[in-house]
C-alpha cells in the first residue's frame, strides 16, 4: 500500500487485509510487552494542521508500539497568506527523511495533493481532511462492528447483511463519508439520518438510503447506530433552529437507546457532546462502543502503518499489500 | 507606418478563398490575384481568415498584480490567441474605478501595441458594492469606458444594481454583471452536486447564479437598460436568458471557453488548475451552454483570462486562487467544442468572438468585416493541424491553464493588429513593426 487517502477507492480485499492485520496487532496489545520491533528505523511524521489530540495520540501510540521514530509537527495556517505553504512544509519533511506522513488538514483533498504533487516521496496517511474523508476512523468503526458481532471469529469476515444507521451532520462529516464507502464495500446496508439541511444536496450516487426521521430509522432495528458529532459553530448558520430541537429530533436519548434490539451497538467517533447528539444514558450504556473504538483505533493504525512501511512499497496506490 | 502585406488565398470566414492587401493599417483591397510590388507576401492557403478576435473579459492584472500579468505580457498572450482587442477587468490595485486608472491602462496598452486595450470601469467604489464609482468621469475620459463591472464580485444590492443600470443609459453604457449571490456561495469551492458531495468541498449552487440573473433581467426590463451577463455557466441560466430575450429585455450574455468544454468531474484530483469562479459545472450544463451559444441565446465567448502565480495554484484546493488563463487557448477550445461538433461555422465564430463583443462593448474599429476600407485587424487560423496544448503555447506571465497536456486542434498562424503583425508564422513577434 503506497498511501491511504480515502475509503472511496479502497477495495474489499484491501480493506479486509487491513482489518485482519489489525486483529493481529490487537492480539499483541494484550501482551505484557506491547512494543514490536517491526518499524525500527522508520520515521513517521504526524503533520497536524488542525488540532486533534485524540487522533494524534492514537497514531503516535500506533507508531511507537511498532518502534518507529515519531515526530509531531503541529502546523498552523493552511494558506500561503497565513504561513508556510503545504508545499514548503512537505519539502521540509522530505529533507528530514520522513518515511510516512500522517496528515490532518482542514482542507478537503490536502492529503491527496500531498501524495500526488511530487513534493514528497513518503507514504501519506489521511488522518482527516476537511469534510472529505477520515479513512482510519471508518476502518476502526468497521473493526469495532465486526469484533462486536463475530468476536474471536472475526478474521476474514465482511459486514454482509449488517444494517448500520449513521445519524447527524453528514454534510460536514468526513467520518460519515469514509464510513459510507467502507461499510458498503464490506457489504453493510447503510442508512443516513439527518436534518435535510445537513445532508449534501445531491447524494443520488451514494449507495445509501436517506431518511429524516430518527424514530422511523431506529424502528427498523439496525445492528449499529453511529452518532456523529454536532459542531457548535453550525448553530449560527441556520442548519437547525436550536440545540434543544436538534436533540429532541436527532439525539440518541435514553428512550431511543432502550428501544433498540438487544444486540445493537452504539458508536460515536468522539469527542461527544453529551446531552446534544447523545445522552449520557446512551453513551455509558453497555451498547456503547466508544472506548473500544479508541483501543481499536490504535490497532487499526498500527496495521495501516505496518502495511505502508514494512517490506517493499509498490507504486500503485492501494495496490497489493 | 506599418508594412504593406499581401495575404494570399485565405478562406474568408472559412469560405471563399481571397487575397487581402493591407496598407497603412487598413484593409486596402480584398479580391483575387492581388499583388503589390515590394510587399510582404503571406501565403494563407488553407488558413481561415477571421476579423481580429475581441475579448470582452480579460484580467490583465496591471496595475497592482504584475507578478501575475502585465498589460504587455497579457496582450502578448492575447495576440498569440488571435485577439486584437481585449477589455480589461477593473479588479486591479488600485481598482479601476476612476478616470485616472482607466487612462493609465489605456496608455499602457497603446505602448505595448500587441492588442487594443479597452478598460472596463468598476461599478462601485473599490468594487465594494456600496457606492457608485464615477461612471460618467470614466465614460468621458480618454478611455471612453462603456462597460462597467465589479467582476469578481456581484453587484448584489438590488438598489445599487438598479441605479447603475439606469445611470449608464446617459452614455450608452452597459453593466456586466458577475452573477453570484454572495450568501448562497459563502466558502464555496466547486459546483454543488454529486461530485462536491463526494469530495467534501463546499458547493457553489447553480441557483446562486440563476437567481441573480433572473433578478437582473427583470430590473433591466423595468428601467429599460442594457445588461450584460458575464460567464454564464448553467443550463438554468441559459433558460432565463432565453426567456428574457423573448420578452424583449435588452440583455446579452457570454460563456467562457472552459465552460464549453470542461466539467466538475475534473475536480476529483483536487488539482487547483481546475478551480475557477463560476466553477466548472455538470455535463448537462456544458451541453446547454453550447446549445445556447449555437442558437444565439448566448451572444459571445469571452475568456475570463485570469492569470495567477504558481504558488497560488501549487497548494491545497481551498487555499488556491480561482481562475484560469485562457487567451491563448480560446479559439482552439471553441474550434473543438463548437465547430468540430457542427454547432457553429467560422462566420459564427467571427460573430461570437469578434463583431458582437465589439458591439456590446461599443468598441469602434474592431470586429469589422474583412472588407476594403476597414481597419486591418485580422486573425489567420490553421484549422487542419492537431496538437496537444503545452506550456510552449502560453505567452503571458502565468501558466495556470487547465488545458496543459490536453489535445486541442488548430493553430493561430498570423495575427494582424492595426496592420502590424503581432504573430508571424505561429510565433509572437518580439519587435513590433509599427
Amino acid at each position: 500500500m503506497r498511501h491511504l487517502l480515502d475509503t472511496r477507492t479502497l477495495d474489499r480485499a484491501t480493506a479486509l487485509r487491513i482489518l485482519d492485520v489489525a486483529e493481529d496487532m490487537a492480539d499483541t496489545q494484550s501482551r505484557e510487552v506491547k512494543k514490536l520491533p517491526t518499524l525500527r528505523g522508520k520515521t513517521v511524521v504526524n503533520l497536524f494542521f488542525e488540532d486533534s489530540t485524540r487522533t494524534r495520540i492514537s497514531f503516535e501510540a500506533a507508531a511507537k508500539r511498532l518502534s518507529a521514530d515519531v515526530i509531531n509537527f503541529a502546523a498552523k495556517g493552511s494558506s500561503v497568506s497565513k504561513g508556510e505553504s503545504l508545499k514548503d512544509t512537505a519539502q521540509t519533511l522530505e529533507a528530514i527523511g520522513a518515511d510516512a506522513v500522517v496528515v490532518r488538514h482542514p482542507g478537503s483533498g490536502a492529503p491527496q495533493t500531498l501524495a500526488t504533487s511530487g513534493w514528497i516521496s513518503a507514504g501519506v496517511v489521511n488522518a482527516g481532511d476537511g469534510t472529505h474523508e477520515h479513512p482510519t476512523q471508518a476502518l476502526l468503526d468497521a473493526f469495532t462492528i465486526r469484533k462486536r458481532r463475530f468476536g474471536a471469529d472475526s478474521r476474514g469476515r465482511d459486514l454482509s447483511g449488517l444494517r448500520v444507521t449513521i445519524v447527524g451532520d453528514v454534510l460536514h462529516s468526513r467520518v460519515a463519508r469514509s464510513n459510507v464507502w467502507l461499510l458498503t464495500t464490506l457489504g453493510a446496508e447503510v442508512t443516513l439520518v439527518s436534518p435535510p439541511t445537513l445532508v449534501p444536496q445531491n447524494v443520488s450516487l451514494w449507495p445509501v438510503r436517506v431518511v429524516y426521521d430518527l424514530d422511523e430509522a431506529l424502528a427498523e432495528g439496525p445492528d449499529a447506530v453511529m452518532m456523529l458529532r454536532i459542531q457548535l459553530e453550525r448553530m449560527n448558520a441556520a442548519y437547525f433552529p436550536t440545540e434543544r430541537e436538534y436533540s429532541r429530533r436527532w439525539g440518541l436519548d435514553a428512550r431511543r437507546v432502550a428501544a433498540l434490539p438487544g444486540g445493537s451497538i452504539v458508536l460515536h467517533p468522539g469527542p461527544m457532546n453529551r446531552g446534544l447528539e447523545i445522552s449520557s444514558e446512551a453513551a455509558d450504556s453497555p451498547r456503547s462502543t466508544v472506548l473500544e473504538q479508541v483501543s481499536n483505533g490504535v490497532s487499526v493504525r498500527m496495521a495501516v502503518l505496518y502495511l505502508l512501511l514494512a517490506g517493499e512499497r509498490d507504486d500503485e496506490r492501494g495496490g497489493d499489500l | 507606418m506599418s508594412e504593406t502585406l499581401v495575404i494570399t488565398g485565405a478562406q474568408l470566414l472559412g469560405a471563399t478563398s481571397a487575397d487581402i492587401i493591407i496598407e497603412d493599417g487598413v484593409i486596402a483591397e480584398v479580391g483575387t490575384g492581388l499583388t503589390r510590388t515590394g510587399a510582404r507576401v503571406i501565403d494563407a492557403a488553407g488558413l481561415v481568415a477571421l476579423p481580429g478576435l475581441v475579448d470582452l473579459h480579460t484580467h490583465l492584472r496591471e496595475p497592482g498584480f504584475e507578478a501575475s500579468e502585465t498589460i504587455l505580457t497579457g496582450t502578448r498572450a492575447a495576440a498569440a490567441g488571435g485577439f486584437t482587442a481585449v477589455f480589461a477587468m477593473p479588479n486591479t490595485s488600485p481598482v479601476a474605478d476612476t478616470a485616472g486608472v482607466v487612462e493609465q491602462e489605456l496608455a499602457l496598452g497603446e505602448a505595448a501595441g500587441y492588442a487594443t486595450v479597452q478598460p472596463i470601469g468598476a461599478v462601485t467604489v473599490g468594487q465594494k458594492g456600496e457606492r457608485l464609482a464615477e461612471l460618467g468621469a470614466m465614460a468621458t475620459s480618454r478611455a471612453q469606458v462603456r462597460v462597467f463591472s465589479d467582476d469578481g464580485f456581484c453587484v448584489w444590492d438590488p438598489l445599487i444594481m438598479r441605479r447603475a443600470l439606469e445611470y449608464v443609459k446617459s452614455f450608452d453604457g452597459v453593466i456586466a454583471q458577475h452573477a453570484q449571490d454572495p450568501r448562497l456561495t459563502e466558502g464555496a469551492q466547486m459546483n454543488e452536486g454529486t461530485v462536491s458531495a463526494e469530495l467534501g468541498l463546499a458547493g457553489w449552487p447553480a441557483v446562486a447564479e440563476e437567481s441573480i440573473i433572473a433578478r437582473d433581467v427583470l430590473l433591466a426590463e423595468h428601467v429599460g437598460s442594457r445588461l450584460h451577463v458575464c460567464h454564464l455557466s448553467t443550463a438554468g441560466s441559459v433558460d432565463i436568458i432565453r426567456w428574457a430575450k423573448k420578452r424583449g429585455v435588452d440583455v446579452t450574455a457570454e460563456v467562457t471557453p472552459h465552460h464549453l468544454l470542461l466539467t466538475d468531474e475534473l475536480v476529483r484530483g483536487y488539482d487547483a488548475r481546475f478551480k475557477v469562479n463560476p466553477p466548472l459545472r455538470r455535463e448537462e450544463d456544458v451541453l446547454a451552454v453550447r446549445e445556447g451559444l449555437a442558437d444565439g441565446t448566448i451572444d459571445i465567448v469571452a475568456t475570463d483570462h485570469a492569470p495567477h502565480p504558481s504558488e497560488h495554484k501549487a497548494c491545497e484546493w481551498q487555499a488556491a486562487a480561482n481562475g484560469m488563463v485562457g487567451l491563448e487557448s480560446a479559439l482552439r477550445v471553441v474550434h473543438q467544442s463548437m465547430v468540430q461538433t457542427g454547432l457553429l461555422g467560422w462566420a459564427d465564430v467571427a460573430r461570437v468572438m469578434s463583431s458582437t463583443p465589439a458591439r456590446i462593448g461599443r468598441l469602434s474599429g474592431h470586429g469589422t468585416p474583412l472588407a476594403a476600407g476597414q481597419p486591418a485587424h485580422i486573425t489567420l487560423y490553421d484549422p487542419a493541424v492537431d496538437g496537444v496544448f503545452t506550456a510552449a503555447d502560453l505567452h503571458g506571465r502565468s501558466v495556470n491553464s487547465p488545458y496543459l497536456g490536453r489535445a486541442l486542434p488548430g493553430r493561430v498562424e498570423y495575427t494582424v493588429h492595426g496592420g502590424v503583425l503581432t504573430v508571424d508564422g505561429g510565433t509572437v513577434v518580439e519587435e513590433l513593426g509599427a
